[in-house]
């Protein structure tokens, strides 16, 4: 350090002898500002660009366009649609045909992602073998690839609607899609549903009771049984009483198509098909590491307390498991949802295809759509990481 | 004094007894592997014949029906024929290239020997000289590949090199007046900021110089070469604003730590479709009239800001994992918060990351596949534009490339996991007791 540079120094730090420069408070202040500023000034500039741009273009801006008509149609929709309905309506056709596959994929995905996570650890040398090779091959190939594959090459070929493959009575799969007996309930056919719900509340209740039982007496109550008997037998007791008062409406060729019946389209089964094969590779490793995470020790101090195997497992290993299990499991259902969006790349009438997509192109008001459609999405992901973080607060480990 | 001899007891030893046959070699692993108790042996069955109805056709429709060589569909449409992979041989290079010119394809294959060059001994632990080498990958590389194929030559105007020389002036005025107002030696840091815009001045020389290589636009890249440039990229690019994200994100400063949190819970919280949708939709709107990317270039920016908020996920676990101790050590010997990270905290925190760099590039790579919806050709877009070829059209053409890119895909993400386990157990065993 040269002697002008630390006189200069002793001027301007003052008499403390420490220049502000190298004070942390000012620095942290001064960065700050400058990123701030930094962030805001290239928003601005993105913003005035955009600005500029639409106006040349002639596009309109704002939400206007969402109560305009449509003027297309959509070849899946849970909700009364025409091309007739304005592009809300569209949207929210979208956005229910998204949720509609996301949730039948997540089911079961995490049935089968169970079943091959635990097969992985079986005792049995061909199931491990066979649960592994699942895994390794699904889990590296794309699943944009995955879903091309089930759609063109699998689905597509099947047979025209006449020659149609009918592989239980009243079913058929075809080129169009796999056709079902529409089920038509008759006057009185609401008490069934009435009894589902009663019986789902009930199940809830006893498992409540047995759970404070239990911690208050010791005594256990076979709760899991006593629910699912009751959520199977109720409605079907109140089936019976009524006077079975459903009717299958079997699905009949007439020309080239088939008239009646529910129609699922291909494009939905190809993606249920990739998105719960591809996902459940992933929960499957996230089960089996669930299971090993849970040390020895624990099994043996079950067995030493003198409980059989399967308590063990139920009382002892399940419990910690989930525990690790739950937090990437979420994860997994967030990214099922997130990647039910390559619907567009089938056809698939999901929230981008149809809002993104179509949409899009018809109004060109690109900012406006993309925005609300990742908003969407960040909503869905930020209320799954909220149940995730009060789950995780809830079952994480109270040390003292 | 000899032993009374006595019929009845042995003197010598029985030989041996083989053990049972059904506790060794092939029965003896059989029975305790797969029929030890009844419900086993039911699950051995069920799988047993789960395969039987998999196996054969699947092997008899890849291996023993299929088509190997042919011309055109004619070979493949034959009755009771399996995969048509004369189609794949056929349409080979273009699986690889795209539409790339032909006689410029050497530039391809050299781009791919300089990235084995570089990767091979960053990727092996034993091989010395990694400070060298990750150089090597992250700044040569880049650049030759750059040059080898689009062909360099890039025409930056002459006001370019005025705005550039004008901001490094600035630059080089802010920081004086900085070291002046604040009572420090304003030599070190001049240093560094000229250095930095010499180096940025170097790199556009280089990639403007003529080499008297014939530009190829990335209309025409397609292929694998399309796959490996958006992974490769997306990765790079990323790792740096993925680092930078992960510090503001354990930053104490609150305006940064938020911008930071927000930023990649924004990216995490969006499909990456949506980001292509915005990257080639969006864009465009933002930038003033006249400027305008390719297609490619679009597609890479959405990618890297995308792959960033993983990889800063990733990076502060790593972060995360540094005892507080090794920070305290570094405050304590003086050293600056960038000298700290850069010297003491970064290097023990990437190495435990590695596997989880390699396990978001693994996601990256299957990713990639995406910016077919966008309109760009990669393996699977160009494999999936020929099943409309009228010349190679027959009922088992799509399987049959679909096969075909789901194995090169297979091939590249399995590797890499392999190797991903690999530096896990590596870098675990010094924990192990």
């Amino acid at each position: 350090m040269t002697p002008a540079s630390s006189a200069e120094r002793e001027q301007a730090g003052g008499g403390s002898g420490a220049s502000w420069f190298y004070n942390p408070r000012v620095r942290g202040i001064v960065f700050q500002v400058l990123v701030v500023a930094f962030l805001l000034g290239m928003l601005a500039y993105f913003a005035y660009n955009a600005k500029i741009n639409l106006e040349r273009a002639g596009i309109a801006s704002g939400l206007g366009f969402l109560s305009e008509r449509s003027g297309f149609d959509v070849s899946q929709s849970l909700i009364q649609y025409s091309n007739d309905s304005s592009y809300f309506r569209a949207f929210l056709v979208g956005l229910y045909n998204t949720l509609l596959v996301a949730v039948i994929g997540i089911v079961i995905a995490t049935v089968l992602g169970f079943v091959v996570g635990i097969a992985r650890l079986s005792k049995n040398f061909l199931i491990r073998q066979i649960a592994t090779w699942y895994v390794e091959l699904l889990r590296n190939i794309p699943l944009l690839l995955q879903l091309l594959f089930w759609y063109k090459a699998v689905l597509s070929v099947l047979p025209s609607p006449r020659q149609s493959l009918e592989p239980i009575s009243g079913v058929y799969l075809n080129n169009r899609g796999l056709i079902l007996p529409e089920v038509i309930g008759q006057p009185g056919s609401s008490a069934i549903l009435w009894a589902l719900l009663a019986a789902i509340a009930a199940a809830i209740g006893i498992s409540r009771w047995a759970r404070k039982r239990q911690q208050a007496t010791g005594q256990q109550f076979p709760s899991v049984f006593v629910g699912l008997g009751l959520i199977i037998g109720l409605p079907l007791f109140a089936f019976l009483v009524t006077g079975m008062p459903v009717e299958l409406d079997y699905a009949e060729l007439a020309g080239f198509n088939f008239r009646g019946g529910v129609v699922i389209i291909p494009e939905f089964m190809a993606l249920l098909l990739g998105l719960a094969l591809y996902t459940a590779a992933f929960i499957a490793e996230i089960v089996r590491a669930g299971i090993l995470a849970v040390s020895h020790g624990q099994t043996e101090a079950a067995y030493s307390l003198g409980l059989r195997p399967r308590r063990t497992l139920q009382l002892v290993i399940i419990p910690q498991a989930m525990r690790v299990i739950i937090p990437p499991l979420t994860s997994q259902y967030l990214n099922l949802t997130k990647n039910s969006s390559l619907a567009v790349a089938i056809g698939y009438p999901d929230l981008v295809a149809v809002f993104a997509g179509t949409v899009l192109n018809q109004t060109g008001q690109a900012v406006e759509v993309i925005i609300i459609t990742m908003l969407v999405y960040l909503t869905l992901s930020l209320l799954t990481s909220g149940f995730m973080n009060w789950y995780n607060s809830r079952m994480a480990l109270v040390e003292r | 004094m000899s032993m009374p001899k006595i019929a009845y007891v042995r003197t010598d030893e029985a030989p041996r007894m083989p053990p049972p046959v059904t506790e060794t070699g092939v029965v003896g692993w059989v029975r305790q592997n797969l029929f030890d108790s009844v419900g086993n042996a039911v699950m051995t069955v069920l799988g047993i014949a789960m395969l039987a109805l998999i196996l054969p056709p699947t092997i008899n429709w890849l291996f023993i029906d299929a088509v190997w060589t042919g011309t055109s569909r004619d070979a493949c449409v034959v009755e009771g024929a399996g995969a048509c992979w004369a189609f794949v041989n056929a349409k080979f290079a273009q699986f690889m290239y795209g539409r790339y010119p032909i006689a410029e394809r050497w530039r391809v294959d050299l781009t791919g020997v300089l990235l084995i060059i570089g990767l091979v001994p960053a990727a092996i632990p034993r091989v010395p000289f990694k400070r060298e080498t990750v150089l090597y990958l992250l700044v040569v590389f880049p650049i030759a590949g750059f040059i080898l194929l689009t062909g360099g030559h890039v025409e930056l105007s002459g006001s370019f090199w005025i705005g550039l020389a004008i901001l490094a002036a600035l630059s080089l005025a802010v920081v004086t007046l900085i070291c002046r107002n604040a009572g420090i030696a304003p030599a070190s840091p001049l240093k560094v900021v000229a250095g930095f815009y010499l180096a940025l001045a170097a790199v556009f020389v280089v990639v403007s110089y003529d080499f008297g290589l014939r530009p190829v636009e990335t209309q025409l890249w397609g292929g694998l070469l399309v796959t490996l440039v958006v992974a490769i990229v997306g990765i790079v690019a990323s790792f740096p604003l993925g680092i930078l994200l992960a510090l503001g994100r354990r930053s104490k400063l609150p305006a940064v730590k938020l911008v930071s949190v927000i930023f990649i819970e924004f990216w995490r919280g969006v499909p990456l479709i949506t980001v292509l949708f915005m990257s080639s939709v969006m864009l465009p709107l933002f930038l003033p009239d006249g400027i305008n990317f390719d297609k490619l270039l679009r597609a890479l920016i959405g990618v890297a800001l995308f792959a960033s908020a993983y990889m800063a996920e990733v990076v502060r676990g790593g972060l995360q994992a540094i005892p507080k101790g090794q920070y305290e050590a570094a405050d304590a010997m003086g050293l600056s918060y960038w000298q700290g990270i850069g010297l003491v905290i970064m290097p023990q925190a990437l190495k435990l990351v590695i596997p989880g760099i390699v396990n978001t590039f693994i996601g990256l790579f299957k990713d990639t596949s995406l910016v077919l919806i966008i309109g760009l050709f990669d393996l699977l877009g160009i494999v999936s534009l020929n099943f409309s070829d009228a010349n190679w059209a027959s009922p088992n053409t799509p399987a049959t490339g679909f096969v075909f890119a789901a194995f090169v895909f297979w091939i590249f993400c399995f590797g890499m996991s392999r190797y991903s386990i690999y530096m896990e157990r590596r870098l675990h065993r010094g924990h192990a007791r």
